[in-house]
């Protein structure tokens, strides 16, 4: 689909490490019961807050219960929320673009009058509304973010579909009597695959980014389940007795987000040779 | 310059209202009512004083007259008491804390222009020497960032390991017993954690866009002209290149201003600061709804009125954008 793809993104070493990082994390998640030495789930009392050893790698929190085992199974989580709420903001990001980018007029000035509302709210304290008002769940917090982060990628969708309805072969289709939703589906979109998969990208870091702030907060990921973030809200509990608590959690995060903007970067330089980042 | 102003005012008429719609939205999220959820928390609660409570916010009126009373009551800031125990009128809370949120923003936005621009400049005339490779490093590092855990560490650092700096409030308790300076220095400390972070979010951004726009404007015909009338290279860059890629920084301005207000909510969490964010944060976890409700109301309006500044900023620089 795209010529030459691969072998610039093979040159592009940063984008290669990027990739690794994705897929190293894909796997740990998929073999999280395999792998994990403990369940992360395990309360030890006896064991409190012991720092790193041979028999607690990362070492315990303020339950007993080990670090290492609850960051694998929090990556987990981390994934997921990532996947699912990038998921959610292409669904209406490219659903609204579309009809925005193909329809023009009144629609599209709707359209992009709304995002311009939403753009208003500081994200952060729109989720935290919503939260307010609904509980605290994963799923909740998954479909929240996904809800307030759709804006980027309609403008996205709408500009490209903007250049891409006046070009001969969409002419060409609509010539031959093509319906407006093959002609969207079938000629415009798979055009504009290439931008929106580096949005998404990008999303899924953003989205992890997001899920951590708020676990940290208390607000996110309710314990017991792990997440990177409601790890490192123990570590401020703890701040001045197990700096391993604070440290581990957040520099997966650190290395998550860092992989994936890296690998979108990396598509995008590859898919566009002349785009300079 | 009037007439661009009065233009730019009436075309926030039109999202005012779409800002209002949206939290009107927010508040009917709640399973059941508002008011349901406050007397299901109070055993106490009559049939009596649900009625009165349902007459208070109009919910036994059909929805489009709800919004219509509801928007009556926002346009004079009326946000109702909050569900605290201290029952005072919402907007009163707010203002006492909005000073605080509004003056470390502008604090972070200075830092951020001090240090992003000089940044972002240096890189783009020195584009590929070892200065522009570590800076494009630091905002790699800098996007994928968890703020708020560079926070955690900064604090045991800093605060705990070496013990510099204070790390909760924005005062010490001997606060008003101190000699002006040293009250002023004690300021200084407790700010210097919390408007670091909250600029670190917006840094590598803004260098990156820095550094795309000098390589931008130093492509143009007018640097080349001003090199070859033999101008040093010092005044081409510093006179003519920077004053033209610093015109969009206007924009980004103003589009930063819901991400730092947002990040409020974190940073005056974590450390201890009296601000909005922080108000915003114990009324989302003690579900002080008319509290949540003004909060994002106001933080979006802000947002508006950093926009329209940016804007009315931008024409005054660029006489180009009035004419337009």
């Amino acid at each position: 689909m795209f010529p030459g793809f691969w072998s610039r993104f093979k040159r592009n070493k940063m984008a290669v490490a990027g990739s690794m990082v994705v897929i190293s994390l894909f796997l740990l998640s998929a073999l999280a019961p395999v792998i994990a030495p403990y369940d992360p789930e395990q309360i030890d009392l006896t064991n409190v807050l012991a720092p790193p050893s041979s028999s607690h790698w990362l070492g315990t929190d303020q339950l007993g219960r080990d670090v290492l085992s609850r960051m694998i199974w929090g990556g987990r989580i981390s994934l997921q929320v990532g996947f699912v709420s990038t998921g959610v903001a292409l669904i209406i990001g490219v659903i609204l673009g579309s009809l925005a980018g193909y329809y023009g007029g009144w629609v599209d000035a709707v359209i992009m009058r709304f995002v311009d509302i939403m753009l208003c709210f500081p994200t952060f304290f729109l989720i935290l509304a919503v939260i307010a008002f609904l509980e605290p769940s994963i799923w909740n917090i998954m479909v929240v973010i996904g809800l307030t982060g759709w804006m980027g990628i309609t403008r996205l969708v709408r500009a490209d579909f903007i250049s891409l309805r006046e070009r001969d072969f969409v002419l060409a289709a609509k010539a031959i009597g093509a319906s407006n939703l093959r002609i969207v589906f079938s000629h415009i979109l798979p055009n504009a695959m290439a931008s929106i998969l580096v949005a998404a990208t990008l999303g899924v870091a953003g989205a992890i980014l997001t899920e951590s702030a708020l676990s940290f907060l208390g607000i996110g990921v309710q314990p017991p389940t792990p997440s990177w973030g409601n790890i490192l809200t123990a570590g401020k509990d703890n701040i001045d007795v197990a700096w391993w608590l604070s440290l581990f959690p957040g520099l997966a995060i650190l290395i998550t987000v860092l992989g994936y903007n890296l690998l979108g970067e990396g598509i995008r330089d590859a898919l566009d040779p002349r785009i300079e980042s | 310059m009037a007439g661009y102003l009065i233009k730019r005012i009436v075309f926030m008429i039109p999202i005012l209202l779409g800002i209002t719609v949206i939290c009107f939205a927010v508040m009917h999220l709640a399973p059941g009512s508002p008011t349901d959820l406050q007397t299901q928390m109070n055993p106490r609660a009559s049939a009596e004083l649900k009625e009165r409570l349902k007459a208070m916010y109009d919910l036994d009126k059909p929805i489009h007259v709800q919004y219509w009373l509801w928007l009556k009551r926002i346009v004079v800031l009326d946000f109702g008491r909050s569900f605290s125990p201290d029952r005072r009128p919402v907007v009163e809370k707010i203002k006492e804390r909005l000073p605080i949120t509004i003056a470390l923003n502008l604090l972070s936005l200075l830092a951020i222009l001090a240090v992003a621009i000089p940044l972002g400049v240096m890189a783009a005339v020195h584009r590929g020497s070892i200065f522009d490779n570590i800076t494009s490093v630091f905002v790699f590092v800098g996007f994928a960032m968890p703020t708020f855990w560079l926070a955690l560490l900064l604090m045991i650092f800093f605060g705990i390991y070496l013990g510099w700096l204070p790390i909760s409030g924005i005062r010490s308790l001997n606060y008003e017993y101190l000699p002006p300076l040293a009250a002023l220095w004690d300021l200084i400390k407790h700010l210097i954690l919390p408007v670091f972070l909250s600029a670190f979010g917006g840094l590598a951004g803004f260098s990156r866009f820095m550094r795309a726009n000098m390589l931008e404007v130093i492509r143009q015909d007018y640097i080349m002209t001003a090199r070859a009338k033999g101008l040093t290279e010092k005044r081409v860059i510093y006179r003519h290149a920077l004053r033209n890629a610093l015109l969009p920084v206007i924009t980004i301005l103003g589009l930063s201003v819901p991400g730092l207000i947002g990040g409020s909510v974190v940073f005056e969490t974590i450390f201890a600061i009296p601000g909005m964010g922080q108000l915003f944060y114990m009324a989302v976890m003690a579900r002080d709804y008319p509290t949540v409700m003004g909060i994002l109301f106001m933080g979006a309006v802000l947002t508006l009125i950093g926009n329209l500044l940016a804007d009315i900023a931008y024409a005054w620089a660029d006489p180009r954008i009035r004419v337009r």
